[in-house]
């Protein structure tokens, strides 16, 4: 069975305007996705700002209201649950967040942050409390006595670990991870990138990974979606994709990831430039007369594509 | 298609030995600029040498922290002079701009020398329209009427690929999206044809795909105008499609400078192996991607001794490095900071970070 399974998801704002302050319109930020998470795969959701992907990931874990769809975690749906039945199972989602500057309350030393989710949850002894933070501050690879400090005392990287020691505080089966190494420096990227593929194994994790980075997304990911203006474009496994693009959309920001190799530099400018020109000719075989995106289809087992 | 290609490639290659004849535009000289805290001046780029040539792109790579950006805004004389001491020189049409008094600087930087900043949500003024922003360093540089300057406007929106340039002239910076006021930010740099241009950071804010729109329009202009690019980044992979020359920084000191593929080919000095080695994009799916060490010293605590980066290469015996590195050339125009290149390699197993302990 599918950890977690997504059924036409959507997320509509609404637009007020008028006399009344009615609902005129709305932003369609998610647009009818779904998708599958195997327990232990890294699934990534990749697009440019404002296609949607954070609002699914913040979706998932309740952060944001679904205005339709499933999402069945482990079989239930949570978009039906409702408070303290809710809770219980999103115990097992947690989330590690994008800017670790902004993410950990700076009036909190690193135990009292660490610790929150096991408050919320588990009735623990504050002996077991500590022995539980040091534990995980230890395999975050902090220093067990740098519970006392505030975030304010550590570096980038060192909060983002912060961020998923807090993340794994209550053993969780699935981490939505939102861009988590978008804001750290190539070489703090690495770290945070090696540690959470040593921690999966460890601890048996899914990832949702969210990120706008191909690079990174193609070196953590078993399988990728890509989306665009609130819907999925292509589907498939890291290979389908990154060798075998087949929407134009796809094709487009896989071009985009600047090329390492200065030799193939002009050969890459005219990629584009081909890729461009198609989209100006071709828009309409990709997509529909309000510019919406087709249906998935499925063009192997594991791959799919919104084509006509 | 191909032809063309093949075209375009042998007119890189003539031009590329034409770069090596070029006249060079800036000449940096152990340039220093040092920082006052609490008292004690610290230098943050500590003895860079470095010229830039006429239609050649010097990039500029680094961790953050490593004196890049200090390095650009010592150039344009846009540190704040009561807190900053500048030693050395960056001569730029024969006259050393760091002697230049604030009244003459402001006759060559907006002119001679234009400047892409980092984020284009922060860099226009929201309360001027964007043809009012680029005509402002028309207005202190030439002598233009009106009208001349409005033509010469609409001119260099188009030329940054701005289609509606009737339109977009009279909007808000508000009104534009983030490529976009890229673009008007390059357009303002360019407003009166500098010789020399300073990108710091020109694409790190931007979306993958405008990324690239950014980085192929600034290949075209860079083709047009003939102009000396230094472009400063911390992305490996911008360089790879931009440069022509690359320097390596850490800890305010260039560590290796060579051509832009001798330097993807064959790099050496460590810091520069590390950094490439640590990109995903560069390795296998779900291969250990390299961590460096540690982390850049802040510029207080620093050990301005021996080789900067021994202490992130703590597995190097001693004896490797210099005790006063200097810069080796060890191709033509392959230069190297420093011994330690010579028997460095990544020791085997050693993977992620485990005892990188909070200080």
């Amino acid at each position: 069975m599918s950890l977690l399974k997504i059924n036409d998801l959507k997320v509509h704002y609404p637009i007020r305007g008028g006399f009344f302050r009615g609902v005129v319109d709305h932003v369609k930020a998610v647009d009818g996705i779904s998708f599958e998470l195997q327990p232990g795969e890294t699934y990534g959701l990749v697009g440019e700002s404002g296609c949607g992907k954070t609002t699914t990931g913040r979706a998932i874990i309740g952060l944001n209201k679904a205005t339709d769809g499933e999402i069945l975690f482990e079989g239930t749906d949570l978009v039906k649950q409702k408070g303290s039945d809710r809770r219980k199972h999103v115990k097992d989602i947690q989330m590690i967040f994008q800017d670790p500057y902004s993410s950990l309350n700076v009036r909190k030393n690193i135990l009292n942050i660490i610790a929150e989710p096991l408050r919320n949850f588990e009735r623990m002894s504050p002996g077991e409390e500590l022995k539980r933070v040091q534990a995980l501050v230890d395999r975050v690879g902090l220093n067990p006595e740098s519970i006392y400090k505030y975030p304010h005392q550590f570096s980038g990287g060192q909060r983002q670990r912060i961020g998923i020691a807090r993340a794994l505080t209550l053993n969780p089966k699935l981490i939505i991870a939102d861009e988590p190494v978008s804001a750290l420096d190539v070489s703090v990227q690495a770290q945070v990138l090696n540690f959470m593929q040593e921690i999966q194994k460890e601890y048996n994790l899914t990832y949702l990974f969210i990120s706008h980075d191909l690079g990174i997304i193609k070196h953590m990911c078993d399988r990728i979606g890509i989306m665009y203006r609130g819907r999925f474009v292509e589907e498939g496994t890291a290979g389908d994709v990154y060798n075998n693009p087949q929407h134009l959309y796809t094709k487009r920001l896989i071009a985009a990831i600047p090329e390492m190799d200065p030799e193939k530099r002009f050969e890459k400018t005219h990629l584009r430039q081909s890729i461009n020109e198609e989209y100006r000719t071709n828009y309409d075989n990709y997509f529909d007369k309000d510019g919406r995106m087709f249906d998935l289809k499925s063009i192997s087992t594991t791959h799919s594509v919104a084509l006509q | 298609m191909t032809e063309n290609l093949l075209f375009e490639i042998e007119i890189y290659r003539l031009y590329k030995e034409e770069v090596f004849l070029g006249n060079s535009v800036l000449e940096i000289e152990n340039l220093r600029a040092s920082f006052r805290i609490k008292g004690d001046y610290y230098a943050a780029v500590d003895g860079v040498s470095l010229t830039v040539h006429e239609n050649e792109v010097v990039a500029i790579v680094g961790e953050s922290g490593c004196g890049k950006s200090a390095l650009a805004l010592s150039i344009m004389g846009l540190h704040n002079l009561k807190t900053t001491k500048l030693e050395g020189q960056v001569n730029f049409q024969s006259q050393n701009l760091l002697s230049l008094s604030p009244a003459k600087l402001n006759k060559v930087r907006g002119k001679d020398i234009g400047m892409i900043f980092q984020d284009p949500m922060t860099a226009l003024n929201p309360l001027a329209t964007i043809g009012r922003q680029i005509e402002e360093p028309m207005d202190y540089h030439m002598k233009l009427s009106s009208a001349a300057k409005k033509k010469r406007t609409m001119d260099l929106l188009r030329r940054v690929g701005i289609k509606n340039e009737q339109r977009i002239y009279g909007q808000y910076p508000h009104e534009l999206s983030g490529g976009m006021r890229q673009r008007v930010i390059i357009a303002i740099a360019l407003a009166c044809d500098p010789v020399l241009l300073i990108a710091d950071e020109p694409t790190t804010a931007l979306d993958v795909t405008i990324q690239a729109q950014i980085m192929d329009l600034l290949k075209e202009l860079q083709n047009q105008i003939k102009s000396g690019i230094i472009l400063i980044t911390h992305d490996l992979g911008v360089v790879a499609e931009m440069a022509d020359r690359v320097a390596v920084m850490y800890a305010g000191e260039v560590v290796e400078i060579a051509e832009v593929r001798e330097l993807f080919m064959n790099p050496l000095h460590p810091y520069t192996r590390s950094l490439l080695n640590s990109i995903p994009s560069n390795m296998e799916a779900k291969a250990k991607l390299h961590v460096i060490e540690g982390i850049v010293p802040s510029i207080q605590n620093l050990d301005r001794i021996g080789c900067r980066f021994a202490p992130r290469v703590a597995w190097v015996p001693e004896e490797d490095h210099e005790t006063n590195p200097q810069m080796h050339e060890v191709k033509p125009n392959h230069f190297v900071r420093c011994t330690c290149y010579k028997n460095f390699h990544f020791p085997e197993g050693r993977v992620g970070e485990k005892d990188y302990v909070a200080t």
